[in-house]
């Protein structure tokens, strides 16, 4: 009985504070200060027409950063949780149903499909909506495809620690040539920034955020892999 | 209007279905159920105008962390099955 009316109190509680976040939500009319001065700013700073990739790859750069950063020690944590005790028990092959017809024929269609639209999303992030995470989630959704469609598969180990890797370096590497041939680090105007709307705009945005996409793609891929148990 | 009633729509949606995962009995039901609030949240996203978060959530939200969470119960199953089995064999001790 205490017990309940404590919980009680501690809704109503969570209620009040949250009464002016409900009250306040809403379609602004017009955006604040800073979002009119990112409007303004971005395509001319960095000619990028998607807005939301400016902020977040150069003004928020640094933030970024530090995303792909805790990502990384997601994985290399699922890694080193899941991956040690299987190999104590490495020679009972768990048995494992095989996916459907049906789940593996549209795998072999939609694998190529996924990879290709997960490319195109983190390209064009300075372009259309999305960007590196995004892309790099779908084509993480392919590699899961292929896992449940036959659980036997195993992803490439090297070429995917290859590729966050490098992709990781290459990310590093981009943010330290804006403080060369730039106003600072992750300044993505160190490339020449092109016209606004085109594919080769908008300096390094596009490398970056290719370099993110494949970074993220791999890392999920991992944590897919680990999930599923039998990584040796 | 119209943006309006189907924000409100889904917001009643997410709402009977992160109740609805809460109270089911089995686990199954309520990882659809919550990636199913993702979905509708997804949706409510790209309402306001945001595409970005809504892609954002489509696929994290609702399609991989649906996969994790179904993976960890399988897992989780497994573990307490070999459990079961290292007793029997220590002498059916519980």
């Amino acid at each position: 009985m205490m017990r309940k009316i404590l919980v009680l109190l501690a809704v109503i509680g969570f209620g009040v504070a949250m009464l002016p976040l409900v009250l306040e939500a809403g379609v602004a009319e017009a955006p604040g200060e800073l979002a009119t001065a990112y409007l303004e700013q971005s395509p001319r700073d960095f000619a990028a027409a998607n807005v939301v990739t400016a902020i977040v790859v150069s003004y928020r750069g640094f933030d970024t950063l530090g995303e792909v950063a805790v990502l990384f020690a997601a994985t290399a944590g699922v890694g080193a949780l899941l991956t040690k005790k299987r190999t104590e028990t490495a020679g009972a092959e768990p048995e494992r149903k095989p996916g459907t017809e049906i789940l593996g024929t549209a795998t072999g269609l939609l694998t190529g499909l996924l990879v290709m639209f997960g490319v195109y999303i983190f390209m064009h992030g300075h372009l259309t909506p999305g960007g590196g995470f995004q892309g790099g989630v779908v084509i993480a959704t392919a590699v899961l495809l292929n896992l449940l469609a036959s659980p036997r598969s195993r992803v490439a180990h090297g070429v995917m620690t290859a590729v966050e890797s490098l992709s990781g370096a290459a990310y590093v590497a981009l943010g330290l040539l804006g403080v060369v041939l730039a106003a600072g680090f992750l300044d993505p105007r160190a490339l020449p920034l092109g016209t606004l709307g085109a594919l080769a705009s908008a300096g390094a945005i596009p490398l970056i955020y290719s370099a993110i996409g494949l970074k993220v793609g791999a890392e999920l891929s991992g944590i897919l892999e680990a999930l599923k148990g039998d990584r040796e | 209007m119209v943006v309006d009633m189907a924000i409100l729509v889904s917001g009643v949606v997410m709402i009977a279905a992160g109740i609805g995962a809460v109270l089911a009995k089995s686990l199954l039901v309520s990882i659809i159920l919550s990636g199913g609030v993702s979905l509708v949240a997804s949706l409510v996203f790209l309402l306001m105008g945001a595409p970005d978060v809504a892609m954002t959530e489509a696929a994290i939200g609702s399609g991989l962390t649906t996969v994790v969470f179904l993976y960890a119960m399988a897992r989780s199953k497994q573990a307490d099955h070999e459990d079961a089995e290292a007793n029997a064999e220590a002498g059916g001790q519980p």
